[in-house]
Parts: structure tokens; sequence; C-alpha cells
């Protein structure tokens, strides 16, 4: 009867232990170690351990910089999570309820422009939206003139990759969701009365929010270290806490300064995370109750 | 109602795969920059065959996505089976500690396995990505091998144990066949996330480990090359084929067990 349990804690145990602690733990717990020490002569490392890193953070040379790079990064993912839900779920709906045959063929398409390159995939994004790119070449042909639309190189610009990168995930996420939802409890609450809008928001958002939560924490916490989307679409014009971070360790070479901010980064991901769950918590309690 | 949900969902996957329809296109104009449409031509597919730095990149990225798919796979499995039958302690702590790779953004994981990687004087190069990869991808194989012991029939086991099948017998006989599925899907998720990594790999590669995803961004700020177009247009078409005979083989397998039952 024991069979389960036979290879308890054996060689696995002691290869996943391994991996953990060298490839996960330890090199977050040495960043925050050298985000304590200070810049050495031709970039290295060196001590004594002070604050200095973090008291940087608050200064009068960096503290705006860095702070409009959080709140840039934070609203962007902030919409980028708010575009995908907004499309994602009636999108995951449709698949599921309204899709039928085609199901299962609309879900794979989901998957096919992850095997285009994510480089490409988002300088595609640069042809199409630049002054004369296909978009405004399609709008002139519209009627609306030559280049309306200035996108390229704007926080729009950055949005839309983001959006476009992140809307698998969520639709993804929201789809397993919905997919397992007792679709007898839809007949229930029509049965009952209730109209489309009564059942999805009483019915099929609450049970969803496994989901929901799921896609936010895939699309938000990416969108927040993103420096890649920005460097491309935003044409390094605004900068993200991701570019500052990687504007530090690459071609500033302060790496304790960098270090200081992953580490920031890092415990900003933690709050955003447990409020995540504080918000959902509440939300799932109330179903059940 | 309908056809309007159905227009709807029409424009989604247009969104999806314009960027797909740019590159195809792109990739068979004969212009050799800009987007204006300058004629037909395969000249980019021909001349791809001499451009040795993208194939030489192409190469590097096939190498260690083929290296930390292997080290992913034989990791995942032993933590995926830790997670599911370890002690309490392993169990536990695991479980946290295992989808850190998962959710930390890439840069986060990328410049904190840089530093780690001087620290311990790791040569920065092909092995270095291998190693960064594999710290990722072992966690997607982990948890999908997890989720699979979840689904699966511990009477099983417990009937070999019964009959008097050992530890290892069990383990071969029983518990990996039925795990082979998680680690099939698993290792082909670190193939595809390895081959497609830019964030970590520009942080831990060092020179020699040219990466196809770090030559295309090499490129980017001067416009990327058709040749470039023509590679990602092969891979899109060979990946398609690809998904379309997994695809069809699951339904007729899906199929056949209908049938059977």
């Amino acid at each position: 009867m024991s069979s389960p349990k036979a290879y308890k804690d054996t060689g696995f145990a002691f290869v996943a232990w391994a991996w953990i602690f060298s490839l996960v733990v330890a090199p977050l717990i040495y960043i925050v170690v050298i985000s304590f020490m200070s810049r050495g002569q031709y970039g290295g490392i060196q001590g004594p351990l002070t604050l200095d890193n973090y008291s940087k953070m608050f200064s009068s040379g960096m503290g705006p910089t860095l702070a409009s790079s959080l709140l840039r990064s934070l609203a962007l993912a902030f919409l980028s999570t708010l575009l995908c839900t907004l499309v994602g779920f009636p999108l995951a709906l449709f698949l599921v309820f309204k899709a039928g045959r085609w199901r299962n063929v609309l879900f794979f398409l989901l998957i096919i422009p992850f095997w285009t390159n994510f480089l490409i995939r988002t300088y595609e994004w640069v042809v199409i939206l630049s002054d004369n790119g296909w978009l405004n070449h399609m709008l002139e042909l519209l009627g609306l003139g030559p280049s309306a639309l200035h996108w390229l190189f704007t926080s729009q610009a950055v949005l839309i990759g983001m959006f476009y990168n992140y809307l698998p995930y969520m639709a993804m996420s929201l789809y397993v969701s919905v997919e397992k939802l007792d679709t007898k409890l839809l007949e229930a609450a029509a049965d009952l009365g209730a109209g489309p809008m009564k059942r999805f928001f009483k019915v099929v958002l609450p049970l969803s929010i496994p989901g929901l939560v799921a896609g936010s924490i895939m699309v938000f916490i990416p969108s927040l270290g993103e420096f890649v989307i920005p460097d491309i679409l935003g044409g390094g014009t605004s900068l993200f806490v991701g570019n500052l971070l990687a504007q530090q360790f690459l071609t500033v070479r302060n790496w304790p300064f960098g270090s200081a901010l992953s580490v920031a980064l890092i415990i900003l991901i933690g709050i955003c995370l447990f409020v995540f769950e504080k918000v959902t918590k509440g939300k799932t309690e109330d179903i059940l109750a | 109602m309908k056809h309007l949900q159905r227009l709807g969902v029409t424009l989604i996957y247009l969104f999806l795969f314009l960027p797909m329809g740019v590159l195809v296109t792109l990739s068979f104009n004969a212009a050799p920059r800009g987007v204006a449409w300058k004629g037909f031509t395969t000249l980019w597919y021909s001349k791809l065959w001499d451009d040795q730095a993208i194939l030489e990149a192409l190469s590097h990225s096939l190498e260690i996505a083929g290296q930390a798919t292997v080290l992913s796979g034989f990791i995942g499995l032993c933590a995926g089976i830790t997670l599911a039958r370890g002690s309490r302690l392993s169990k536990r702590g695991l479980n946290q500690l295992a989808t850190l790779p998962i959710v930390l953004p890439e840069i986060v994981q990328g410049l904190s396995l840089l530093c780690f990687f001087v620290f311990l004087a790791v040569p920065l190069g092909k092995f270095s990505v291998v190693i960064a990869h594999t710290a990722f991808g072992s966690a997607y194989v982990a948890t999908l091998v997890r989720a699979r012991f979840l689904a699966m029939d511990p009477l099983l086991e417990e009937a070999a144990a019964d009959l008097g099948a050992g530890q290892f017998k069990i383990l071969a006989k029983i518990t990996l066949p039925q795990l082979w599925p998680a680690m099939v899907s698993g290792m082909l998720m670190v193939f595809t996330l390895s081959f497609d990594d830019f964030s970590v790999a520009f942080f831990t590669a060092g020179v020699g480990a040219t990466t196809l995803p770090l030559k295309i961004y090499s490129m980017l700020k001067f416009g990327v090359s058709p040749e470039v177009n023509a590679l990602s247009a092969l891979i899109l078409f060979a990946s398609l084929i690809l998904v379309t005979l997994a695809f069809w083989n699951q339904t007729t397998k899906e199929n056949r067990l209908r049938g059977l039952s």
C-alpha cells in the first residue's frame, strides 16, 4: 500500500533541490547581496556593504526618472491586462459556446503566432504602424489623407505590441476555465429568467475567476518587466523599468544599482501578486458562501 | 448578433495573423528595404543559403534549444516526481519555488543569472545559455509532470507493488509510461521557449553564442534583412506543417479511442 510514497526523497528530490537552489534561488540571493555593494572602478563590484543604491532611487537625479518609468510600466501593464481581458473573454466564450466544430482549430490558431520569432512578430508592427506603413496606407485608401496616424515610437505602439503578444495567453487561460464550466448551470439560470448579461455576470464570470487570475498574472507580470517591446516599438524614447534595468547592466555597467532596481521590481511584483490574491480570494469566498 | 460575433472573432484572428501576413509578403517582396511592393521574387530564399551569419545563428539556436530541452526534461521529471511524491518538506518548498522561473519576468532571471555566472567565473557562451534556459525550462516540465501525476490512478502503482514489483520496476513499467505525454509536451514547450528566447540569452550569451533571436535583434535597428523574413517564413511554414500533423495525429487517435470504448 505504500507504493506511491515508495520513492520518498531519493535522488529525484536531490536533483530537484539542486536545480532550484543553484539556478533559481542562489542567483536571486546573489543579486540581493550585490544590491548592497558598490560599483568598482572598472564596472566591477566592491564592498563594503552600503545602502547607497537604495537611497539613490530616491535621489533628485534618479528619483524622477525611476518614478516615471515605474508609473509608465505599471500603467501599461495594467492597460494591456485590461485590453487582453476585454478581448480575450468574449473570444474564449465564443470558442467554447459558439465555435462548434471549429473550436479545436480556432484554439490551435491561437498558438501559431508563437511559432514565429517574438522579435520578428513585434518588428512587423513597425512595418504596420510606421508613418508610411500598412495601416497608414489603408487609411489613405479610405480617404483619410497621408500618414494619418503617428503611432510608431509612442506608448500606443508599445501597448499594441504588448496586447498583441499577450492576448493568446489570456484567451487560452480563460478558455481552459470556461471550458470546465457546467452548462447545466447556465440552463438553470436561463430557466429561472436570467438574461444573457445576468448569466454572464452571475454565473460565467464568478466561475472563470481562476482562469482570469492565471491569465492576468501571465499578462501583467511579464508586461511589467518588458524591455524588448518598448525598445522596438517605443523607439527608446520612453523609458520603462525594464529598459532602465537593462541599461544599468549593459550600458552603464553599474551592477549594484541595477541589482537594487531588480530587487525593487521583484518586491513590486510580490506586492502585485499579493493584491491579486487578496482581491480574488474575497471573490471566490463570496461565491462559495 | 450571430454575424456580429463572427465578425468580431474574425477581426481578432486577422489582428493576430496580420504580422505573419506582413512577414510572408515581405519575404517575397523584391524591394530589399522598405514596405512598398516592388514585385514578386524568391531571391531572398535562395540568398538565405549563402548567408553564413544567419545560418550559424540558426545552428547555435538549434543546438542550445536541443541541449536545454534534454537537460530540462531530466531535471523537470525529477522535480515533477518530487513535487508529487516527495516528502512533505520537498513538496511544499519546491511547490512554492518551482513557480518562480515561470512567474518572474525574463529580465530578472536573465540578469540574476548573468551576475551569478560572472561570480562563479562561468564563461559566457553557449553553455551558459543552455544552463539559463534549463533554469526556466525545468519548471515548465516539472509543472506538467506534476499535473499528470495528479491525474494518474495511484491504484496502478499500488497493484504493481502488491504483485511484487520493486521501486524501480514500478517507475519504469508503470509510472514513466504514464508520464510520457507530459514529458513530450513539456519538452516541446522548452524547445520552443528556448528557440524563441531573446531576453534571457541577451544577458547570458557571450561571444560565439549568437542565437537567432540575438542575431535578429542586432539587425532591428537598421531594418530586418529580407533573408530573415524568408527564414522566419520558412520556420512558420515548417511549424504549421508540424502542428497540423500533430493535430491530425491526435484527432485520429482520439477517434480510434472513441471507437474502442
